[in-house]
């Protein structure tokens, strides 16, 4: 991510046009500015004029953001370093996205405690719903006009809402948590009424031939805890309501008492196959905001292992996909190849599937002896595997009649769902975060982004081959341009400091003991990191306030986007085209839930 | 009276056979999946895993035999048996070889197995709708639908073969196969009755009723123990009896050079579980409008074309 001076000088002239923009067209007043550490415009709105202005922006040919990547709150109420004068006791912070150039844009909205409502932006994206579900269970915030704004993460007997700062962090700050048998029981019935609550059942349902019936939280084909209420007529699709949170683990919350560095080995287990992967957009943003510039070769490492993991992810996808249209044994044999690939990062990190190999800085260690040759016996061994693959699958004559056509979207359905990854581009969008933010070195490396046209199951699982590939090609070329040097940037906020630096000289001394007692404490400010993961955009919005502590660690991802369009994706189709279907948008929970 | 007494020592020999043979198959198709799938399988129990049933056997009796308090107790329990005793009673027309086999020259032996296999339908129909629970009763409403509409075709695809033989009687359909097997000249008449008969045992890719990637276990979700254990074994026996009568109606039965007729008859109906077996490593699910339509618009006129083109040769003297 290199230097930060050069993408804030690129970044200042469009943010100038911007607002003229908004001038120009007559809107209430130009938008005030903040200055961000990530150069991504951040413009301050009055509550009133929300709606006005993200409408603008979604529709105005000139803006065109036609992607809302998050939303998301702050509680701002102990903050020190408040970001700007318009700055209240809550802020709404909207994060768009424009396709096209892969520009971002952040607004704003500063809430007083005694008026925590917004309007919904339902209307303009139907991905804000899920969005503003999570806000107001996390912080209270009510959004007028949601059309079903239950809690989502939390069960409806919590009280407080948990991303407050007044909110309890650990078990030790509150008494003992006990369950009466009065809130048991109104737990078990809220479950039973949700479907009502989503207005699935209507009262005059009286149709015999309907019926409802729950998939999970435990089920073999759900790829984790999640519940989806289906509503039935034969095995044809009618509705279907996701119901999440079972994974819920509050990582967000458990950021803002971890210490910057101490909070990495959290990421690993957010999308709990990508591994490293979850590491990267957030050392890259604790990067930014202390300004540490990674050496060269820690960059390519970064690349190398995520990519690999990349491929670990993929396989895991294909593999389970497959066996959810019936295909028993294909499972297997990824599962080999995966093998193979986490022997290669046992090998570098001596972990296997958590490494938490990422250091603020840099990355834990250096590649050990030999690692090239293991990584080239794999670069030789996988290739013939996935052209197996394509044979025993993607040309099977009943795989095709399961997935081709099936659970299909537009690539416009894709952009207003914020869908992201493989999922996109299988609509012939073609948008990958590495080609249109090229962070890490991604600018240095040659690959393909592989699209197709129309997104069915079929294609979705099609990318996901074809991305292996091109994985491979990225490898390839780790393996044969890695740049020799430290692994580890040389500065007084990189974790930990290199050791050989730290047993020589008092100024590296210093730090390493200040690091190591309280933790690096990094300047104030805000920055959001986004990278293209396994399964679409993971972006970590960080606020600092100057501490040794994370003021805000807000963790958006790309399944939790994903699993919103399931109800839109299998309307009409049948019950075991659903299965189909959540098998080929490739979702984790615990990446759902967080 | 020692007549009475061979046979039912013969009638007990080979039925407890099967069911032996048949909880032996879970056995060799798990070792025969592992070995297809790159895995190991089970290998732990006795030489080579091979005591594993017994560990298994154990288990499952020691199960809690429950009964779900929203269930039809008395149908919720008849289920399995109706669908192991049919199962089991469909082998009482097959000869095994010239000596061996219970009454294989009864004269409605291939109505009696057709009837047998449309019984255990019903164990299945019953079993969903007994459960009281929805997947069960998806997975029963499949078995109904696919079960009916593929024995349609299962019993036109064997005309042909009784228009040849101008017998019901299974032993005179195998000695009708000394000189050529009717494999060649029912081919059309073999590939829809084979496709049947994996639908009828319900095994991938026809396992819809179980499908268990959408409805957990299908119809026989809420099974526990040794009811449990009957559906299994069922499932099992309807294997090895789909591949006897295969073997009986296509492949000459226990007809075959210089080995004895018996084990010509294991042979011929190995090769074909093993064929089962392969096919379940082997092939996605399809969907279950897709396999009613691949039953009605392609298998249905290909075995009334069969019959039609049978009746045709034969008229003209051909045949």
């Amino acid at each position: 991510m290199g230097d930060i001076s050069t993408m804030a000088g690129d970044m200042a002239p469009m943010a100038l046009l911007a607002d003229r923009d908004i001038r120009d067209r007559g809107l209430p007043q130009p938008l005030p500015r903040q200055d961000t550490k990530d150069g991504i415009e951040t413009l301050w709105c009055d509550v009133d004029d929300l709606l006005g202005q993200m409408q603008f922006l979604k529709s105005d040919p000139s803006q065109n953001y036609r992607m809302l990547l998050d939303i998301t709150a702050i509680d701002e109420r102990v903050r020190t370093h408040r970001p700007h004068p318009m700055c209240a006791d809550f802020t709404l912070v909207y994060h768009v996205l424009r396709h096209e150039d892969g520009r971002e844009l952040r607004v704003k909205v500063p809430l007083a405690l005694t008026e925590l409502v917004a309007p919904t932006l339902c209307g303009l994206w139907p991905n804000a719903n899920w969005y503003e579900r999570e806000v107001w269970d996390m912080f209270g915030i009510r959004f007028a006009g949601h059309p079903d704004l239950r809690r989502m993460l939390m069960p409806e007997s919590w009280v407080g809402h948990p991303l407050r700062k007044d909110h309890y962090c650990r078990a030790t700050e509150r008494g003992p948590f006990v369950m009466p048998a009065s809130t048991a029981l109104a737990e078990q019935h809220a479950l039973r009424d949700i479907p009502a609550l989503a207005g699935m059942i209507a009262a005059d349902d009286s149709d015999p031939e309907i019926m409802i019936v729950n998939l999970g939280p435990n089920h073999p084909s759900l790829h984790g805890v999640l519940r989806l209420v289906v509503k039935l007529h034969g095995e044809e699709i009618l509705d279907v309501m996701p119901e999440i949170g079972f994974h819920h683990r509050g990582a967000e919350k458990i950021g803002e008492r971890q210490s910057w560095h101490s909070f990495i080995p959290y990421t690993d287990r957010i999308d709990y196959v990508a591994g490293v992967m979850n590491n990267f957009p957030y050392v890259m943003g604790v990067e930014r905001l202390a300004g540490i510039t990674v050496p060269a070769r820690a960059q390519m490492i970064r690349i190398l292992l995520a990519e690999i993991f990349r491929i670990i992810s993929h396989l895991v996808f294909f593999g389970t996909m497959v066996q959810d249209v019936g295909q028993l044994s294909p499972v297997f044999y990824v599962f080999t190849d995966r093998e193979r690939a986490l022997e290669l990062i046992e090998a570098i990190c001596g972990f296997r599937m958590h490494p938490s190999w990422f250091r603020i800085g840099g990355v834990a260690g250096d590649l050990p002896q030999g690692w090239d040759g293991k990584v080239r016996e794999f670069l030789a061994y996988l290739p013939k595997r996935l052209d197996e693959y394509e044979a025993m699958v993607m040309r099977n004559k009943i795989f095709k009649i399961r997935t081709v056509g099936i659970g299909e979207y537009s690539a416009e359905e894709a952009l207003a769902w914020g869908i992201t990854g493989p999922g996109l581009r299988a609509t012939g969008v073609n948008f990958d975060y590495r080609k249109a933010h090229p962070y890490s070195g991604y600018d240095q490396l040659e690959f393909d982004v592989p699209t197709a046209n129309r997104s069915d199951c079929y294609n979705r699982v099609r990318m996901r081959l074809d991305e292996m590939r091109q994985s491979l090609r990225i490898i390839k070329q780790c393996v044969d341009q890695m740049p020799p040097g430290p692994v580890k940037a040389m500065h007084p906020l990189a974790m930990p400091m290199p050791r050989e630096a730290v047993l020589r000289d008092i100024d590296s001394l210093i730090p390493h003991f200040l690091n190591a007692t309280w933790g690096a404490v990094i300047p104030p400010g805000e920055v959001s990191s986004t990278i293209e993961a396994t399964k679409g955009l993971n972006t970590y919005h960080l606020v600092s306030d100057g501490t040794t502590t994370p003021y805000r660690v807000r963790i958006r991802t790309p399944s939790f986007d994903h699993l919103q369009v399931i109800p839109m994706m299998s309307r009409g189709a049948y019950l075991a085209d659903l299965i189909a279907i959540i098998g080929s948008i490739d979702f984790v929970m615990a990446d759902v839930d967080r | 009276m020692i007549g009475v007494l061979i046979e039912l020592v013969e009638a007990t020999g080979i039925l407890l056979g099967v069911t032996l043979l048949a909880a032996g198959l879970t056995f060799a198709e798990r070792r025969l999946l592992g070995f297809w799938q790159d895995r190991l399988g089970p290998n732990r129990v006795g030489w080579q895993g091979t005591l594993q049933i017994v560990a298994d056997m154990i288990k499952i009796f020691f199960k809690q035999d429950w009964t779900p308090p929203f269930a039809d107790p008395v149908i919720f329990v008849a289920a399995p048996i109706i669908v192991l005793t049919t199962v089991v009673l469909g082998f009482a027309v097959v000869p095994i070889t010239p000596l061996v086999g219970i009454i294989p020259d009864m004269n409605i032996g291939l109505l009696f197995f057709l009837g047998m296999t449309s019984l255990s339908v019903y164990g299945v129909i019953l079993a969903g709708w007994s459960s009281n629970s929805k997947f069960a009763l998806l997975g029963g409403m499949r078995a109904a639908a696919q079960m009916v509409s593929y024995e349609v075709f299962m019993g036109l695809a064997v005309i042909g073969v009784v228009m040849l033989t101008g017998s019901f009687s299974l032993s005179k359909i195998v000695d009708a196969q000394t000189n050529m097997w009717f494999i060649v000249p029912q081919f059309f008449g073999f590939l829809p009755f084979l496709i049947a008969g994996i639908a009828e045992a319900h095994r991938l890719p026809f396992d819809l009723p179980e499908g268990e990637n959408e409805l957990g276990a299908g119809f026989h979700t809420e099974y526990s123990s040794m009811k449990f254990g009957m559906f299994f074994v069922g499932e099992y026996a309807s294997i090895v009896l789909i591949s006897s009568i295969t073997v009986v109606l296509y492949f000459g039965g226990w007809h075959g050079p210089f080995l004895p007729p018996a084990l010509w008859f294991a042979l011929k109906i190995g090769f074909f579980i093993g064929f089962f077996i392969l096919l379940r490593a082997a092939l996605p699910r399809p969907r279950y409008d897709q396999l009613m339509s691949y039953g009605w618009k392609l298998m249905l006129p290909l075995s009334i074309a069969n019959l039609a083109i049978t009746g045709a040769l034969m008229l003209s003297g051909i045949g």
